[in-house]
């Protein structure tokens, strides 16, 4: 992952005087990401995804929870379009309503992981010394757990009280979000840290301190945000590990109540009905699968639209 | 050498100590306490409860509360297991040779998988080979393990009758005939797992090829008049190797994630299918001690990999 170049002597000048610009430095990353077909594509299907899940339960108005035993592991039909599950509860709504959850907790913990490991190595970064010691010893001590264990234990542990304080829904929530974003911002903090290391000796940001910027205007006004180019990307595959872990975590029957249809929790339900009932566990495979591979290639759009370097 | 060996033992003792730190941490902040059901128990008076309590140390200060916990974990007095009814350590010597050769086994697949693979597309970047190579990387590891473990189950096992759904431990078969069942019933966790891995290992070799490539050695040496192979694999893929065993060593927990996924959808029977077993039935010293053991292990690994690198770039040693 190259860092962003210091293309930020044009983009702050067209920054404080707009018009004279004849393409803005976001026209020209939407016109390199375009090139990048896969992404492109992606992006759209992604949307329509998006879109779907968001807007599909206004329209699609069948309960997640209508017990139907005489429908009962039905294939794809008029009545039931993607089909219908032990219980003849419709799967098109379940999810749908799945969906909102698992993109939700994807972009909540993606926020998280961002925002800790900016922060983190936003202070390493600035601090150096023995601070960034400290700080760059955590992460990689961060790095070097068994996530998945830890995540296991956390939520084994912390599940109770959390639901009891929260009710049951955002109790879990909750629990999900902070420990899938908590294991995943080192990688952050070590980009922030590295591009604050090169950048924060540039001229550019030399010339603000020269004028009397104090540390905190440096790095909000002139360090962060040309350090966001890697940051954007990471956090675009974040969504996609997020969402990933968060269906794991469903599919090992950990993570969110078996009333809450996850994606993941639907694909573990259906796990003993393979045979008789395949599209209960495609489906919600299929989804998955879509939504990450989407993601993931909109990741790799953007880190070639956004890394100046690269010649397309 | 020996001496680059003895301070990377010594880096990877703190990270041990810190790791620990952290999990006993986890297990203080959690609420509950497990003296609850004899609080409820009218029959049980409160002074029996507190010298309960005073006697495995639950009143100590926290420190002292850490120390012998961490002593007892080093000395392998894990706990005893409530569900198994044997103890802890046993039960995780049982079960660690299957995760173990598992984990192995899959992670040379993804090698062999990767790095021929990766090698290929960056020495022609852009070319047809390249696209559809990329284009199925991303697949590899879009595609969560759990849903491609289950349609693998469902097509090998379900329709086509070939391999064994169940993992068993217990085969009764002996010589040639063990080796034949032991492999067609590995086969397809071992897959799952390795091409995971290899999608993005793929990823990791193209790029490092390519950054390598590109540089003035490499023309060098084919403006010599080396053969494009040997310029390949003696010059460019040793070099290209470096960041790939860092890259792979930073994998490694997510390699075990993976392993306990796999585990438990083909019914393994190693300490990750242990461990959620454990979770859902509440074992805690074996859900404490499966978790130590998987942060012992990504610590070796991470160990191995730094001995690695040291061999690959002899730079590094003399530093």
């Amino acid at each position: 992952m190259a860092g962003l170049t210091p293309e930020s002597a044009t983009s702050d000048a067209a920054a404080v005087s707009r018009p004279r610009a004849s393409t803005s430095p976001w026209a020209e990353v939407w016109r390199r990401f375009k090139r990048h077909r896969l992404a492109y594509w992606s992006l759209w299907l992604l949307g329509l995804m998006v879109l779907a899940v968001l807007l599909g339960p206004l329209f699609y108005k069948v309960g997640i929870n209508d017990v139907d035993l005489k429908a009962g592991l039905k294939g794809p039909s008029q009545l039931h379009p993607f089909g219908s599950d032990d219980l003849g509860r419709d799967l098109l709504a379940r999810m749908l309503y799945g969906g909102r959850i698992s993109l939700a907790v994807g972009l909540a913990a993606m926020v998280m992981a961002i925002t800790v490991g900016v922060t983190i190595g936003a202070i390493a970064g600035m601090a150096r010394g023995w601070v960034d010691s400290l700080l760059m010893w955590l992460t990689d001590l961060f790095l070097s757990l068994p996530q998945l264990p830890l995540l296991l234990l956390l939520i084994f542990l912390f599940r109770e009280p959390l639901k009891q304080a929260f009710g049951l829904e955002a109790g879990i929530f909750i629990l999900i979000v902070a420990v899938i974003g908590g294991f995943r911002w080192m990688p952050v903090a070590r980009l922030v840290r590295a591009q604050f290391f090169s950048l924060r000796e540039k001229e550019f940001v030399e010339a603000a301190r020269a004028l009397g910027a104090s540390t905190s205007r440096q790095v909000v006004r002139h360090i962060l945000p040309n350090s966001m180019g890697p940051v954007i990307v990471a956090a675009t595959i974040d969504v996609a590990a997020a969402i990933i872990a968060e269906s794991t975590l469903s599919f090992l029957g950990l993570g969110f109540p078996p009333d809450i249809p996850t994606w993941g929790r639907i694909l573990y339900d259906s796990r003993d009905y393979m045979d008789a009932a395949l599209h209960w566990s495609l489906f919600p495979g299929m989804a998955i699968f879509l939504t990450v591979l989407t993601i993931n290639f909109i990741g790799d759009g953007l880190r070639d639209a956004l890394d100046p370097r690269r010649v397309l | 050498m020996f001496n680059y060996i003895l301070r990377r033992l010594l880096i990877a003792l703190p990270s041990l100590l810190g790791i620990s730190i952290v999990l006993f941490t986890v297990l203080a902040l959690a609420p509950g306490d497990p003296f609850e059901d004899l609080a409820n128990n009218p029959s049980v008076p409160p002074e029996v409860r507190m010298a309960l309590r005073a006697q495995f140390g639950l009143d100590d200060p926290v420190w002292q509360r850490y120390w012998s916990w961490l002593t007892s974990m080093f000395k392998g007095d894990w706990g005893f297991s409530f569900v198994s009814r044997i103890n802890v350590d046993q039960l995780i010597v049982q079960r660690i040779p299957v995760t173990l050769s598992v984990i192995g086994l899959s992670q040379l697949l993804a090698i062999l998988v990767a790095l021929p693979v990766g090698i290929l597309a960056a020495a022609k970047p852009y070319s047809w080979f390249d696209r559809i190579a990329s284009t199925l990387a991303f697949v590899g590891f879009s595609l969560p393990t759990f849903f491609t473990g289950v349609i693998f189950i469902l097509f090998f096992s379900v329709y086509l009758d070939w391999f064994p759904i169940v993992y068993r431990s217990d085969l009764s078969a002996t010589g040639w005939a063990w080796w034949w069942q032991q492999f067609k019933q590995s086969i397809m966790p071992i897959t799952v797992l390795g091409l995971f891995q290899a999608g993005s290992l793929m990823r990791y070799v193209r790029s490092a090829v390519l950054d390598v490539i590109r540089l003035d050695y490499v023309t060098t040496a084919r403006s010599k008049g080396l053969a494009e192979r040997t310029v390949i694999t003696k010059h460019v893929v040793r070099n290209a190797l470096i960041p790939v065993v860092t890259l792979v060593a930073l994998q490694m927990p997510a390699v075990f994630g993976g392993a306990i996924v796999t585990e438990q959808i083909f019914r393994i029977p190693g300490i990750g299918s242990l461990l959620i077993d454990a979770i859902l039935r509440n074992d805690t010293p074996v859900i404490m001690a499966v978790t130590f053991v998987f942060s012992c292990l990504v610590i070796f690994f991470n160990l191995i990999a730094d001995l690695l690198y040291g061999w690959l770039d002899p730079r590094i040693s003399y530093k």
